[in-house]
């Protein structure tokens, strides 16, 4: 049994350290990806969908209202980045949920590997899956409707960062309700991110909401970017004051969401649901 | 004490303190107690196997060993490291197999063995998976999907996994579960060869008393959550008047409920 005799070790401790086991994780997601097309063409179904059915709406109402055609984009912009929102806490949750579905959370758990490197590598494969999916979504919306979302430019760059780091909150407190109540809470991290649908204010703007709902809607950061995409197609400007709330509350909800996160996985220990976790 | 260096990633064969130590290690689950306040400590290089029946505590207290459960009180030391609080001080020290924990099914066996491996930091990680692919057989099933193999293969795969990193501390939960008994012979043949070569310490969690007897120096014996019993395979046998340990267990799972402590 020759060749099994001690194969050293990389340094276990340091950047260099957490990088390789991210990247361990990043690369068995990508493998995944990879290898099956009807994956990755499930990752583009749903916004091809979604942007193609905003899309044709949208030139039908510009057709028959002149608001529509003042405000075009403005539906389009929407569920691009709806999308982004929910592809992204998709990507993170969907992540998570793959290493207790093929029951490998125990070796994960077991292995060198901490939570926060685990949090961290979730991170970007939801990048990953994100780029696959919205690259092609977004070419055909510039094609079909010529709706640019790059040429949102700078703005762009502020919506698409604040609603990440929404989509990581998100991911961070789904997988941490699955790690303590087991996959019977699966349709949590489903469903988490259509709560925020009605609120987030994504097709009208805030005044549309009841009073007394309002406060709750600017307590979420998408909110503000959807406001801001309105500020841009409707007036033309920037709202830089927006995406510095936003991303003050997203700073409030991240640490909220890695502390559930902690605080959730804990419990698991404590409750020996890591044991039994699995399919 | 030898200490770690940086050259062997931190690591520093027989290091700080016993391979394993549970100090009045107690589990209670609401009203249930799982593992009811054991003592024990394991010597480097031995192989223990942890018995009982169903609801024992052998696998709460494996879990406990791994960190995956933290005690109620007490203590799991690993290498002298508390695993409730600093167990990532040692967890590329250790390594651990399960037929109940699966790897990645889409993935390929390559491919496994190449996330692992990187995430245990193994130097030189295509020559380790070349070499462990041709001791444990695997050449031929490198570039098959884990998901579609045989029970057998797969066994084969984890056990692969579980010996990545070189571990000195494997923890080995029915390694032989469901395999036919060729290939149940050929992993304990692949396991013997691991411990004498690497001195190794093992736990080792099986309802296959043959197993037991052939792998195992030391049984620890639990019943609802306690040590009933703390010896090797062959003074069990023999307290008891019986010719295999699979006999000896039966008898005491069997045995009146007023019959006296079993520990010498």
């Amino acid at each position: 049994m020759s060749t099994l005799a001690g194969p050293r070790l990389h340094e276990q401790t340091g950047l260099a350290a957490s990088a390789r086991r991210i990247w361990s994780i990043v690369l068995r997601h990508w493998y995944v990806i990879r290898s099956s097309w009807p994956r990755t063409a499930e990752l583009i179904y749903w916004p091809m969908v979604q942007m193609l059915t905003w899309g044709f709406l949208q030139t039908y109402l510009a057709q028959v209202t002149s608001f529509a055609g003042r405000a075009a984009g403005l539906f389009i912009g929407g569920v691009l980045l709806w999308d982004i929102l929910v592809r992204s806490q998709l990507g993170f949750a969907i992540a998570f949920l793959e290493e207790v579905w093929s029951r490998n959370l125990g070796h994960l758990v077991m292995s060198p590997l901490r939570p926060a490197e685990l949090v961290a590598s979730l991170i970007l494969v939801s990048l990953v899956k994100l780029t696959v999916a919205m690259v092609p979504v977004a070419l055909m919306a510039w094609l079909f409707f010529s709706f640019n979302l790059l040429g949102l430019g700078a703005a762009f760059a502020a919506f698409f960062a604040n609603l990440t780091i929404m989509s990581w909150c998100l991911g961070l407190v789904s997988a941490g309700v699955v790690l303590r109540w087991g996959l019977g809470a699966e349709s949590f991290a489903w469903l988490v991110a259509f709560i925020l649908l009605p609120l987030a204010c994504v097709y009208y703007p805030v005044t549309t909401l009841p009073t007394w709902l309002q406060p709750v809607a600017l307590a979420l950061p998408p909110t503000y970017v959807f406001e801001g995409l309105r500020a841009i197609v409707l007036q033309g400007t920037f709202e830089v004051q927006l995406m510095a709330k936003a991303l003050v509350l997203n700073l409030v909800y991240l640490a909220l969401g890695a502390a559930a996160f902690a605080f959730f996985l804990r419990r698991a220990r404590e409750h020996g649901s890591l044991v039994q976790m699995g399919e | 004490m030898q200490r770690p260096t940086i050259q062997d990633g931190g690591r520093a064969r027989g290091s700080a303190g016993p391979p394993v130590q549970a100090l009045s290690l107690r589990k209670s689950y609401g009203d249930v107690v799982a593992v009811d306040g054991i003592d024990f400590s394991l010597r480097s290089g031995s192989v223990t196997a942890l018995l009982g029946g169903n609801g024992a505590g052998k696998t709460t207290t494996i879990a406990m060993l791994m960190g995956l459960v933290i005690p109620t009180s007490g203590e799991a030391r690993v290498f002298g490291i508390d695993m409730a609080r600093e167990r990532h001080k040692v967890l590329h020290r250790m390594n651990f197999e399960s037929p109940y924990v699966g790897l990645p099914m889409r993935l390929t066996v390559r491919q496994n063995l190449e996330v692992f491996g990187r995430l245990y930091g193994v130097r030189d990680l295509k020559a380790r998976i070349a070499g462990i692919a041709a001791e444990l057989r695997l050449e031929d099933l490198l570039g098959r999907e884990f998901g579609k193999l045989s029970a057998g293969q797969k066994t084969r795969v984890t056990l692969a996994k579980a010996l990545i990193n070189d571990p000195e501390l494997l923890l080995l939960d029915e390694p032989t579960a469901s395999l036919d008994p060729d290939t149940a012979d050929w992993v304990r043949t692949k396991l013997e060869t691991y411990c004498r070569v690497h001195g190794a310490t093992v736990v080792l969690a099986s309802h296959n008393m043959a197993e037991v007897e052939r792998l195992a120096a030391r049984v620890i014996m639990l019943e609802k959550g306690r040590i009933i019993a703390d010896e090797t395979p062959q003074e069990l046998i023999r307290r008891f008047g019986r010719t295999t340990l699979e006999e000896t267990f039966l008898a005491i799972a069997r045995r009146g409920a007023d019959e006296a402590e079993l520990r010498p």
